[in-house]
């Protein structure tokens, strides 16, 4: 055993640290290592995912989807699948619903997960006072009874999109027994799911390392650790992929991914996502309430052009809030690119472009990719008609206050997402005047919209969403632009399955 | 003495108070609510009273200052909408990692700073002087945030020998028992970890301290060239003494002074600019945490953050002017 005096360890740290300082280089990767890094675009506030403003971040859903399990499971291609439930479904008339739940599958802290798990985790959602932002929808499920692996419900108001939550926001499995004991604080320090990686350290703002859950009851993780860096600055994420600190990284600018895909070492994937630009009309304004002025708006707007010039090609043109993939999506609803006619139709009102009509419209800038340029290039066509739109920018947080309120700008643009591609949850939700999410409040269309939240005849129900679609497209109620393509680049080695939820899940990601 | 400084905390307090009404009621005025930013689609009127009552945003404003403040008095800063945790906890975990960030920079702004200013008065009379007024100018016309991105391109992309982010290397397992892991590095002889703390914290520290470095070389040239003409500087000078002893024994300890005045009064801003510094590197200081806190309007989290970042200023305030007059001894006496 080699001896040392204190000036000798001294000598030896200083020498340790110096070395490490000068010529500890970048940390190690997928390429060499068992450990997968991806330069993540937003940070994660609370491992709870079922309340609280993370619980209806979608982006944050790729984190949680990886450490907990859902009740449903959900396929990149947007199709449902088992999770922690193995069958779902209802009684003839509707009144009860039923589901079993899959058995042996064990916590994080290796106890079982029982049927008593899932049945807290949805009385837990559905009760008010917990804070679950979704609670609307939990709470039409009540009087839970379990028989073995069975769980019977009985159903308090019919919703035929239960089932489909249960893939989607805080449609979580939580351990009972684990969060009685260390309560809500307890449970943000040391979380405990039943998903295919486990949390081994994080620091917030910085990283989450996540270890892979060996006795995960479905397909293994491909990566013994995963590090979500959490790199908002899109400039720095772009710096991580091609310094080599990150594996994979999503959300840059499409010129970025353009640039660095075609980098030896690099590859890159674009894909549609259930993402979408629209514009939300607000009807307030007397210009608003006028058929003509909104139909002029919207067959003013050459979506193509946007579509590939200013975003690169990396977006899809859409005429309803239905993008390609969602279940009511309906190709044979069209809106043309018609400037003429938008001239005709504005002329009819009284306006052209020596004597246009003057409203303002709101949008972020540089929430989405381009949202600014988007509104400045569309104010630009309507211009050439003879709409003379103001535009106001505001910070997102100003939009969901001001749309809550109905006291959006008659024209105000939006990214709404919808992971489970329900009509229920893009049109619905946009359009119907009780959700305080929409912007367009009319009697007609809430007519038209009321009788299918309850309808029972699924195919009647998307038939009910398709009509809905087609009326909303004739009388311009809204200006949907296009879908929006997700920009991932990775390391060549690597292999990604873009999943069109958006969610970068580490279990989509493998050696290649 | 003791009334001084009895009149300087009974001010920071008043000052502190001030600060928590002007956060208080301006979250409150501008557009931005945490609870429109959670509402589902589907949520009734009733819904969102019960959400907005969980969060103990349905009482007036008054009362709900009311409420703050008692229990700020009691030490309880509230829990954050976002984080679900105790925001005092939080921030004692945080704040470390701004304090060694802003303080390395203050570091390594004085040293350089420094350096450059006594160099600079060395070489004076040499005819590329002025090339260092020159450079010195770059670096103060350009803000932290672009120097930041500049060395992301430099030292992460160009030549990447710097982590980009990041407090320490997440692959590295190191566990820390204090929320100061370079002090608990150092201090526990984990070289290594001081080592990785420091890389990561080069970048960040480099974005903060060059402008901060520019300022003070520009001040103490300034006040060293003043200095320099002196009676007792020249006199200094015929008895034969070297220019360098002159510059750093006789000259600077006089120089000193009004440096160390702007220092602490630019040393406020660097704590400032920490908060974009710490985003472009996702350095989990109390800045980026402060941005996550506005975007997610989480109002408790907001007014913590802001009360600490004025206690921060107070203090850096009163620790400058108590090194100024330990520097001058006329101030001693007043």
């Amino acid at each position: 055993m080699v001896n040392l005096n204190r000036r000798q360890t001294l000598a030896l740290g200083g020498a340790t640290f110096l070395s490490e300082l000068l010529f500890g280089g970048v940390p190690s990767s997928a390429e060499a290592s068992d450990t997968l890094t991806i330069a993540y675009n937003v940070n994660l506030p609370s491992f709870d995912p079922t309340v609280g403003p993370s619980a209806v971040n979608p982006t944050i859903q790729a984190i949680y989807r990886a450490i907990y399990d859902q009740y449903v499971g959900q396929n990149p291609d947007l199709s449902f699948a088992p999770g922690l439930l193995t069958k779902w479904g209802w009684n003839d008339d509707k009144t009860k619903a039923w589901m079993d739940v899959r058995e042996g599958v064990v916590w994080h802290d290796g106890s079982p997960l029982t049927p008593a798990d899932v049945v807290w985790s949805l009385e837990r959602a559905g009760n008010p006072k917990t804070g679950n932002p979704i609670q609307f929808v939990w709470g039409g499920l009540d009087n839970y009874k379990v028989d073995g692996n069975r769980i019977t419900a009985d159903v308090k108001q019919f919703d035929p999109t239960v089932f489909k939550w249960m893939a989607f926001l805080t449609g979580y499995i939580l351990p009972k027994a684990y969060y009685e004991k260390v309560g809500s604080e307890g449970f943000e320090k040391k979380p405990v799911g039943a998903g295919p990686y486990m949390v081994d350290e994080y620091q917030g703002n910085a990283f989450l390392r996540l270890k892979r859950n060996d006795k995960y009851w479905g397909p293994k993780g491909a990566f013994d650790t995963v590090i979500f860096k959490f790199v908002p600055d899109g400039t720095s994420r772009v710096a991580e992929i091609e310094s080599g600190s990150a594996d994979v990284t999503l959300e840059i600018p499409y010129e970025e991914y353009d640039r660095l895909r075609a980098k030896p070492g690099l590859a890159g994937v674009c894909e549609p996502v259930s993402d979408i630009g629209m514009i939300f009309i607000t009807n307030v304004e007397k210009e608003m309430l006028d058929e003509n002025v909104r139909l002029a708006a919207i067959h003013a707007i050459d979506k193509d052009l946007i579509a590939k010039k200013l975003l690169r090609g990396y977006a899809t043109p859409i005429a309803t809030l239905q993008a390609p993939g969602y279940e009511a999506f309906d190709p044979s609803i069209k809106v043309s690119y018609d400037p003429e006619l938008s001239k005709a139709l504005l002329a009819k009102s009284g306006y052209s472009p020596e004597k246009p009509v003057k409203f303002k419209i709101q949008t972020t800038r540089g929430f989405k990719p381009k949202d600014y340029e988007m509104i400045q290039a569309i104010v630009g066509m309507w211009r050439k008609v003879g709409i003379d739109a103001e535009i106001e920018v505001y910070e997102i947080a100003k939009h969901y206050e001001l749309r809550a309120g109905h006291k959006l700008d008659p024209m105000a643009f939006y990214n709404w997402g919808n992971a489970i591609g329900d009509p229920s949850t893009s049109t619905g939700f946009a359009m119907f005047s009780p959700s305080p999410h929409s912007a367009w409040k009319s009697k007609d269309l809430d007519d038209m919209i009321g009788p299918l939240w309850g309808e029972k005849d699924e195919a009647k129900r998307t038939a009910g969403w398709k009509a809905v679609d087609k009326y909303i497209a004739e009388k311009g109620y809204v200006i949907p632009l296009v879908q929006y393509s997700q920009p991932i680049v990775y390391k060549a080695s690597l292999k990604v399955t873009p999943n069109a939820t958006g969610a970068l899940q580490p279990t989509l990601v493998s050696k290649a | 003495m003791t009334l001084v400084v009895a009149q300087r905390l009974i001010m920071a307090a008043v000052t502190l108070f001030g600060v928590a009404i002007i956060v208080f009621v301006l979250l409150r005025v501008v557009p931005g609510d945490p609870i429109a930013m959670m509402i589902s689609p589907g949520a009734t009127p009733a819904d969102i009273a019960a959400l907005r009552a969980h969060y103990g945003l349905d009482a007036n404003l008054p009362a709900q200052f009311f409420v703050w403040m008692k229990n700020i008095l009691r030490g309880d800063f509230g829990t954050s909408i976002s984080l679900h945790r105790n925001v005092l906890e939080i921030m004692g975990e945080r704040l470390p990692a701004t304090l060694e960030l802003a303080f390395a920079s203050l570091v390594f702004a004085a040293l350089l700073g420094g350096a450059i200013a006594v160099f600079a008065t060395l070489i004076s009379d040499w005819s590329v002087a002025p090339l260092i007024d020159a450079i010195n100018g770059l670096f103060l016309a350009v803000p932290d945030f672009i120097w930041a991105f500049a060395l992301v391109l430099l030292f992460g992309v160009f030549f990447p020998v710097l982590p980009l982010s990041g407090r320490i290397d997440p692959s590295l397992g190191e566990r820390f028992v204090t929320p100061f892991y370079l002090l608990e590095s150092l201090v526990t002889f984990r070289f290594s970890a001081a080592a990785d703390v420091l890389r990561h914290m080069a970048m960040p520290m480099l974005a903060l301290g060059l402008p901060l470095a520019a300022i003070i070389t520009r001040v103490l040239k300034e006040s060293l060239r003043e200095a320099m003409v002196q009676d007792y500087v020249l006199l200094a000078r015929l008895k034969g003494l070297s220019r360098l002893r002159l510059v750093l024994k006789d000259a600077l300890r006089n120089a000193i002074a009004p440096t160390l005045a702007l220092t602490g009064v630019q040393f406020t801003f660097l704590i400032g600019g920490t908060v974009i510094v710490e985003r472009i590197f996702a350095y989990p200081g109390i800045g980026n945490m402060a941005v996550d806190a506005v975007i997610n309007r989480d109002l408790p989290l907001i007014q913590g953050l802001t009360l600490v970042f004025g206690a921060l200023f107070i203090v850096v305030n009163m620790t400058v002017d108590a090194l100024v007059v330990l520097t001058n001894p006329r101030l001693r006496s007043v």
